[in-house]
């Protein structure tokens, strides 16, 4: 696994040979219908891809942040209403488990057989997506805060509360550290990434039960909570939009936020050039000695339905790498972190680039790992407003899951 | 009316009843009896961008197979109602056994995710019926009294937090309470306390949330009281005022008992609403410190795997809510009504 990791991506974001573009669509009939969120990146795809409309090919394209709920049941009838699912690593999971997209080997080798392997995102030795973005929560910090405070950049989050306290003690601010740590998928985010870092497991190995009753549990909880002590004491409704705005506003000094939201942040739009010259963005810090760097990565990618037509199929996945073609990259290189090897890596993409190539860990792919963000949506605020114990709360999660995963037939 | 006659004219919305309201209770009672099938899982490896790793799957051809044998699910009786999600049977019982006084086993039952959400409803529409409707009449009252001119502004004003979608409405409070806020910066000045965050600790998240319930709601109360404040007859006012009744008296003795019957429908009303109080928790960003039984089966249907069973038993359990709630209110009606027929 490592050595395709390092292989994969100290290459992935640089100098990755292939090319995934195709000249023109090359379509004869087909329809194309696309269910996606909505951020420029998709939009940028979207666009490409409707250009391939035209004498009998029809691409429409739905862009809603309620996407996750509209997909799986857009793609259960037959035909499918949606040919194109654009998802996540998280959001691929239902569309699996009920069987709704279809494996696409077949695709790849008729219509983009160099597509590189980095692209691939394979299930049981099938492509089941294929990926075309990254994203990953990493450090963002304020170089002139650091420096004013007298203290060296963090690398670990241990370091980080050391700066946090430096910078409260200098009086500079009262509340320098944001995470998103809104109750609910945020904080169940947070506490993954904090969990990782440690190296742990959330299951045990090929099961569906829950492993994070332990003492990785304890530490990712207790780190979470050192940290929130230096957040404003609002931080159990933090998005990441709070966070965002926290900063562009010179509130924080120490945020971990989606590298998606470096580019915003680095633009000239919603904050003070002050600001934005000395924002930095690194790689996820690690803690309790650990190497890993304490955060999950994710990518986006499309998938194309099961109960369509061969014919809307191949449509689809050529109007899909249409609209992820050099070109598209080229011209949009700050929407995202494509993982394209026409991407030159900039400022904004500098944190999920780092936290990859340090070895952080992916958001695991499992059948039942939504319930277990729900768990702990649910049921860690008390502990970090401090109504209960860390090992009260991970027991809590515990209980909470099981019952989920028992309803769900994944715990007999 | 003939019977003949009546069951024809009742026909139509009889059967659109049935099919939208009684059909879709039934399908959800059925919902929460059951679980999902057995989910066959292979051991597998799955490989991304960020290289490959041991994985799970769910084996499609095998589940597929049990799902065919069963196509409602695994039978569950009401396990699911008794689960540690919803009413936890024997979660209650043992907190029970192992309590030392009421306190602790207070504080264990708030520690299941139902009971929590519950005692938060409950609150919710305790103190927000009786508010809205008291103050709800209050504005009927004094807009009632208003020059001809200001009247029709007024209205419109006091109409537009019921005009405000529910969502956009707590969303725009929740940016005035923010300590950045126009409303949280003063609260922090008034309290001298820099500080103070509305958001921050569960009993100021519950004060606010139920503000906010009062604020939305006051308007339907008025426009129903305000409607029925028209039609109190002034010859019985004027004989109260002839036999010296004060304004207060008047309103005691002559508004409210003629407004009887509304009174009983915006308290039917505004129960079965509260008690499905969803909109402000979600736009308040509230969930750290407020559940309601409305979120719990949102939360349920939000995640990445949706758990139709356990949302359908919360529904079940909240019309059983709320049917226990309007009970006293409905047997009032029903007595009443017998009461006019002798």
């Amino acid at each position: 696994m490592n050595m395709f990791k390092t292989a994969a991506l100290g290459t992935a974001f640089a100098v990755l040979s292939g090319t995934t573009a195709i000249a023109g669509c090359g379509i004869a009939a087909g329809n194309v219908s696309i269910i996606a969120n909505d951020f420029p990146a998709i939009q940028a795809i979207s666009e490409a891809a409707k250009a391939c409309a035209g004498d009998g090919v029809t691409v429409t394209a739905n862009l809603t942040k309620e996407h996750q709920t509209l997909n799986a049941p857009g793609m259960t009838g037959n035909p499918a209403e949606y040919s194109v699912a654009v998802i996540a690593n998280s959001s691929i999971v239902p569309l699996l488990n009920d069987g709704l997209i279809r494996p696409l080997d077949d695709l790849i080798a008729q219509y983009a057989p160099d597509l590189p392997n980095v692209n691939k995102v394979t299930v049981d030795g099938k492509v089941m997506a294929v990926a075309f973005m990254a994203n990953a929560q990493h450090l963002f910090y304020r170089a002139d805060i650091l420096e004013q405070a007298g203290v060296a950049v963090p690398t670990t989050y241990e370091e980080v509360v050391a700066a946090a306290e430096a910078i409260r003690a200098a009086g500079i601010m009262e509340t320098p550290v944001a995470l998103n740590t809104g109750a609910g998928w945020n904080l169940a985010e947070e506490f993954i990434n904090m969990y990782m870092g440690t190296g742990g497991e959330l299951f045990e190995a090929g099961t569906a039960n829950a492993s994070i009753e332990n003492e990785n549990g304890v530490a990712a909880l207790n780190m979470l909570k050192e940290l929130t002590a230096y957040s404003n004491p609002d931080f159990l409704t933090f998005d990441s939009n709070a966070t965002q705005a926290l900063w562009e506003a010179g509130d924080t000094a120490l945020s971990v936020m989606w590298g998606s939201r470096g580019g915003p942040i680095l633009d000239d739009e919603g904050s003070d050039a002050s600001i934005v010259s000395s924002t930095v963005l690194a790689a996820a810090p690690t803690f309790g000695g650990n190497a890993i760097p304490a955060t999950t990565l994710w990518w986006d990618g499309f998938t194309i339905a099961t109960n369509i037509s061969d014919e809307d199929a191949a449509a689809s996945f050529q109007a899909m790498m249409a609209g992820l073609a050099t070109e598209v990259v080229e011209a949009n290189q700050d929407a995202a972190v494509w993982l394209n090897p026409a991407y030159q890596a900039t400022p904004a993409s500098a944190g999920v680039v780092a936290s990859a190539q340090s070895g952080a860990r992916p958001y695991p792919m499992l059948p039942y790992v939504g319930l277990m963000h729900t768990a702990l949506g649910e049921n860690l605020a008390e502990f970090l407003q401090g109504s209960e114990s860390a090992e009260q709360a991970l027991a809590d999660v515990t209980a909470a899951y099981t019952t989920a995963a028992t309803a769900q037939g994944f715990l007999q | 009316m003939p019977h003949r006659t009546f069951f024809w004219f009742i026909l139509p919305s009889a059967l659109a009843m049935l099919l939208f309201i009684a059909f879709p209770l039934v399908s959800v009672v059925i919902q929460s009896l059951h679980i999902e099938h057995e989910q066959v899982i292979i051991t597998t490896e799955s490989c991304g961008p960020f290289g490959c790793t041991p994985s799970t799957a769910v084996d499609l051809e095998a589940t597929a197979l049990l799902k065919e044998a069963a196509p409602l699910g695994q039978w569950n009786g009401l396990g699911t109602y008794l689960s540690r999600n919803h009413l936890a049977t024997a979660e209650v019982a043992e907190a029970w056994r192992s309590s030392t006084g009421l306190a602790s086993f207070g504080s264990k039952l708030m520690n299941l995710p139902f009971y929590k959400a519950l005692a938060f409803t409950m609150a919710y529409t305790a103190v927000v019926t009786p508010l809205v409707i008291l103050l709800g009449l209050a504005v009927a009252l004094g807009v009632n009294n208003l020059p001809k001119l200001t009247k029709g502004p007024t209205i419109f004003i006091s109409l537009l937090p019921m005009i405000v979608t529910p969502l956009v409405g707590s969303l725009i409070l929740y940016w005035m309470i923010d300590a950045d806020g126009i409303l949280g910066k003063a609260l922090q000045w008034v309290f001298d306390d820099p500080a103070l965050s509305l958001k921050a600790s569960p009993l100021l998240t519950w004060l606010t949330l139920f503000t906010y319930g009062v604020w939305s709601g006051i308007p339907f109360a008025f426009v129903v009281f305000y409607a029925g404040l028209q039609g109190v007859p002034e010859e019985t006012l004027e004989a109260a005022m002839i036999d010296g009744a004060s304004r207060w008296e008047r309103i005691r003795y002559v508004v409210v008992p003629y407004m009887g019957p509304l009174f009983v429908f915006v308290a039917l009303i505004q129960l079965m609403d509260n008690f499905r109080v969803l909109e402000p928790i979600i736009g308040f960003s509230a969930q750290a410190n407020a559940s309601s039984l409305s979120t719990e089966i949102y939360g349920d249907l939000l995640g990445d795997n949706v758990q139709y069973a356990s949302a359908a038993a919360t529904s079940v359990l909240t019309v059983i809510g709320v049917a226990i709630l309007l009970t006293p209110v409905l047997v009032r009606t029903w007595r009443d009504f017998n009461r006019k027929v002798v």
